[in-house]
């Protein structure tokens, strides 16, 4: 019996996993200055959240988790292609990508 | 056993790529280990039997993004290192260390005293992967389905706009314009 449980590991290591990842991409967003490395930071948090759909489909035996990571595949999609349009723009009016540089709302 | 292995290295190409996205230097490693990273997510789809997902997260993700990011790394020019150790605000890494160590005891909090998730033993799907999504997609979220199109244009038109340059005489009149005027 223990052989079995060795086989076949709780599926909320996946979890944990997941956690892991998702304050990793954290901090990365809230400490680098590079506005591109954010974005990738922030692509890190939104596979942390996938996995975890994935994990909770698994768990539930309910693949409606799995079709709800489709469509945030595809909404992602569409937010780096715009998140990518506006760091064009800023570029193209700072000339630098750092976040600091956007600063005119400063108080 | 054999879950474990991809588990356990899973894990480690996705923390690892994390780790490497947050600690390098330099925009275009940061992406080679972004890549590193979103593949070693898709493992973890694999040995949850998401084998669709895997699929898509390999070609979307590691393929259409990250050549994106990377795109746009070249096309600006950022490819010179940034120095991570200037502080841009005064106490923002320690302040954001805290934060994420704080979310972090809150998370493992939640799921370690969770067991209730509806069944810890892993069920096995019927039929293919493949097939279940699918049958999922275009029946019950059908609707869902055709508007994400819509968002997707939106998104293109969107990035065409911020990206297109301003016009170059923004005082000339409409007639002006038509009648190319200088």
């Amino acid at each position: 019996m223990h052989l079995v449980a060795v086989a076949n590991p709780n599926p909320k290591a996946y979890l944990f996993v997941a956690m892991a990842l998702f304050v990793l991409g954290a901090v990365g967003l809230l400490s680098r200055r590079n506005v591109i490395v954010m974005f990738m930071c922030v692509e890190l948090m939104l596979n942390a959240a996938n996995l975890t759909f994935v994990t909770f489909a698994r768990m539930m035996g309910d693949i409606r988790g799995q079709a709800i990571v489709f469509f945030t595949m595809v909404v992602a999609a569409a937010e780096v292609v715009v998140g990518l349009g506006i760091i064009v723009s800023i570029y193209r009016r700072r000339k630098a990508v750092t976040a600091e540089e956007a600063s005119l709302l400063k108080g | 056993m054999g879950e474990w292995i991809v588990l356990v290295l899973g894990a480690a190409f996705a923390l690892l790529g994390g780790l490497g996205v947050i600690l390098l230097r330099h925009p275009v490693h940061a992406a080679l280990m972004l890549v590193q990273s979103l593949f070693g997510v898709a493992m973890l789809f694999v040995a949850q039997q998401a084998h669709f997902l895997a699929a898509v997260q390999v070609i979307v993700y590691a393929g259409a993004v990250v050549v994106l990011f990377l795109f746009v790394i070249m096309l600006i020019g950022v490819d010179r290192a940034e120095d991570i150790r200037v502080e841009p605000l005064k106490g923002q890494r320690p302040l954001a260390l805290f934060v994420a160590a704080l979310g972090l005891v809150e998370l493992i909090a939640i799921v370690a005293m969770q067991n209730d998730f509806g069944g810890v033993l892993p069920k096995t799907f019927e039929g293919t992967n493949v097939e279940q999504v699918s049958a999922m997609v275009f029946s019950d979220y059908l609707y869902a389905f055709e508007i994400t199109s819509i968002l997707l244009v939106v998104a293109v038109v969107g990035a065409v706009v911020l990206a297109r340059r301003a016009p170059r005489h923004i005082d000339q009149t409409v007639d002006q314009q038509i009648d190319g005027a200088p």
